[in-house]
C-alpha cells in the first residue's frame, strides 16, 4: 500500500528502518521537512498525518502505509502561501528558518486540537469544551517546537494572528 | 547493518504468534523504541506493529474504564470520562512529552518505555548494567542529578520516565496481558520491578507477552485528584519530581488518599506509607509533611540529587494542601 504524501501516492520503502522523515526528504525529494535532533527533542521534523501533528523522525515510514501525510510543501494551494506562512513572514517568526516548517505544521495541528477541545498542561478547567487560545495556552501547546534563534515571540504573534483572533 | 523485518499484527493472537521470536519487539508509536534502535541500545531483528489492535476506551459494568493498549496518549487525555472521573490521569498525560509525541505514543508503549538515563543511551562510551548486565554503572558516581532517591540499588539508579504511569499507579490500574500461555492481569504497581542486581529486567512480563489493555477501576476518590510535575523548564522536560494525588475529606479528617511519585524512583512509586499515615488525620500542613517524611525516610540520595528529597517533600505537601482546599490544578 502506498503512502500519500501531499495528495500523491508514493510506494512505501522496502527497508523498514527508514524513518518517515528520511522518506519524505531522501526518497520523495521534499526537503522542506527538517532534521534537527533526529531524536524527538526539537520538533523540526513535525508533519501532519491525517491532520494530526507527529514527529516524522520517530516514525518508521512503513507504519504509515495508506495514511495521508502533509508536509510544509502541501500546505499552500496553487502557489499561494498558507495564511500561517504569510503570518510568519509578517511577524518575523523566524531568523534562520530551519525550525519554521515544523513550527508551521505543528501550529496547524495544534489549531485542530484546540478546536476539538483537547486540554493542555495549562488548561484550568478540564470540563471546558471550548478553549481560548491565550498566550499561555499557545506557548504550552507549541512547546514541542524549539527555535534556537529565539524567534519565539514572533512565532507566537504569527500563530495568534491566524488562530487566536485579535492576538494572544 | 542489522536486517529488520516488519509486520502488522491483525489481532492480539496474531501479534503474540509473531512476537514469540526472541529478537522480536512489539512496536507502538515508536517514540521510544525507534530512538533506542537508532542508538543501538535496542537491536531487534523483527518489529510487530500492534498499533492496529484495540484503541477503544470503554466504560465497564462495574463503573470503571477499559483502555485498549493501542490508544494514543492524546485520546486518553481528551476522553470526557477520563477528564471528569480521573482528572489526575489527563493532567499527567498532558504534562508529559510534547503534543506531537502524545499523538503518536500508545498506552502500552508508555508503560514499557525505558529510562532516559544518559549513560543508558550512551552505548559507545558508558558502562550501564541495564544495557549490559554486570558491566557497571557510570551514573552512580557520575552525573546523577535526575536519578532515583527511592528504590534504587548499587547496580542502577535510573528513573522510570513516564508521567502517565504515576497516575495509573495512584489509580490502582490493572494491566491486561496476553501471551502464549494465555491471559493474565497485573496490577500496575506490580508491573515494574526494582533494579536490585538485575536492572535489565524492568517488568514482570515474560518474553513475548503483550499488553492488551489497561483497566481503571471505579474510584469515587479519583474525581478529586490532580498531578503536579516539577521540572527544569515549564514544559517538555522530564520530571525532577512529580506527584499524583487524590484526597477525600470527611469533615475535619482525611477519609482516604492516593499518592504516587514520579521522577524519583526506578518505577512509578506508590507512596503506601504516606497514604496510611494520612487516613483519619486532619488535613493540615503538619499532617502532609509528616506523611511525606514517612515515605522519604527510605530515601537514599546520590552525590548529585539530595535536593530531590526536600523537593519531593514540599511538592507532596503542596499538592495535598491544594486538594484539601478544593483546588484542582
Amino acid at each position: 500500500m502506498p503512502i500519500i504524501i501531499n495528495g500523491r501516492e508514493v510506494p512505501a520503502p522496502a527497508d523498514a528502518r527508514v524513518s518517515l522523515l528520511d522518506f519524505v526528504r531522501e526518497h520523495v525529494g521534499l526537503y522542506g521537512t527538517k532534521k534537527g535532533c533526529n531524536q524527538g527533542a526539537c520538533g523540526a521534523c513535525t508533519v501532519l498525518v491525517d491532520g494530526e501533528r507527529i514527529l516524522s523522525c520517530l516514525a518508521l515510514a512503513v507504519q504509515y502505509e495508506g495514511r495521508a501525510v502533509t508536509t510544509i510543501e502541501g500546505l499552500g494551494s496553487n502557489g499561494a502561501l498558507h495564511p500561517l506562512q504569510q503570518a510568519f513572514i509578517d511577524h518575523d517568526g523566524f531568523q534562520c528558518g530551519y525550525c519554521t516548517p515544523g513550527q508551521i505544521c505543528s501550529a496547524v495541528g495544534m489549531a485542530q486540537e484546540v478546536a476539538r477541545g483537547v486540554p493542555s498542561h495549562v488548561t484550568d478547567d478540564l470540563a471546558a469544551t471550548e478553549i481560548a487560545l491565550d498566550a499561555d495556552e499557545l506557548r504550552e501547546r507549541m512547546s514541542g517546537n524549539l527555535c534556537r534563534c529565539g524567534a519565539h515571540n514572533g512565532i507566537v504573534d504569527a500563530i495568534a494572528e491566524v488562530y487566536a483572533g485579535a492576538g494572544a | 547493518m542489522i536486517e529488520l523485518a516488519y509486520s502488522r499484527a491483525a489481532d492480539a493472537a496474531d501479534a503474540i504468534r509473531r512476537g514469540q521470536d526472541d529478537n522480536a519487539r512489539y512496536l507502538g508509536g515508536g517514540t521510544n523504541l525507534v530512538d533506542l534502535m537508532r542508538e543501538a541500545v535496542e537491536t531487534p531483528s523483527a518489529l510487530v506493529d500492534v498499533t492496529g489492535l484495540s484503541a477503544e476506551i470503554a466504560e465497564t459494568e462495574d463503573g470503571g474504564l477499559l483502555i485498549g493498549a493501542a490508544t494514543r496518549n492524546t485520546a486518553v487525555a481528551e476522553h470526557p470520562v477520563v477528564r471528569a472521573r480521573y482528572p489526575m490521569l489527563t493532567r499527567a498525560i498532558v504534562a508529559g512529552a510534547s503534543a506531537q509525541i502524545r499523538n503518536m505514543a500508545t498506552v502500552g508503549g508508555n508503560l514499557l518505555q525505558r529510562t532516559r538515563c544518559t549513560y543508558f543511551y550512551d552505548s559507545d562510551g558508558s558502562r550501564c548494567n541495564k544495557r549490559s548486565p554486570g558491566a557497571g554503572c557510570d551514573a552512580i558516581e557520575g552525573f546523577n542529578r535526575m536519578h532515583a532517591i527511592l528504590g534504587a540499588s548499587p547496580a542502577c539508579a535510573a528513573t522510570h520516565p513516564s508521567d502517565m504511569c504515576v497516575a495509573l499507579a495512584a489509580l490502582d490500574a490493572v494491566v491486561h496481558v496476553r501471551g502464549a500461555a494465555g491471559e493474565r492481569a497485573v496490577a500496575l504497581c506490580d508491573l515494574h520491578r526494582l533494579p536490585e542486581d538485575r536492572p535489565d529486567r524492568e517488568t514482570v512480563l515474560e518474553p513475548g507477552e503483550l499488553i492488551t489493555a489497561v483497566k481503571l477501576p471505579r474510584s469515587d476518590l479519583a474525581g478529586h485528584s490532580t498531578y503536579r510535575k516539577v521540572r527544569d523548564r515549564s514544559s517538555y522536560a522530564f520530571a525532577l519530581v512529580s506527584v499524583a494525588a487524590a484526597l477525600e475529606l470527611n469533615g475535619d479528617a482525611i477519609a482516604d488518599a492516593r499518592l504516587a511519585l514520579g521522577g524519583v524512583a526506578p518505577k512509578p512509586w506508590r507512596a503506601w506509607r504516606a497514604e496510611e499515615l494520612l487516613r483519619g488525620r486532619p488535613p493540615t500542613e503538619d499532617t502532609f509533611l509528616e506523611a511525606a517524611d514517612a515515605e522519604l525516610a527510605m530515601a537514599r540520595p546520590l552525590s548529585g540529587n539530595a535536593f530531590k528529597v526536600e523537593l519531593t517533600r514540599r511538592t507532596i505537601a503542596a499538592v495535598l494542601r491544594q486538594l484539601s482546599e478544593g483546588g484542582h490544578r
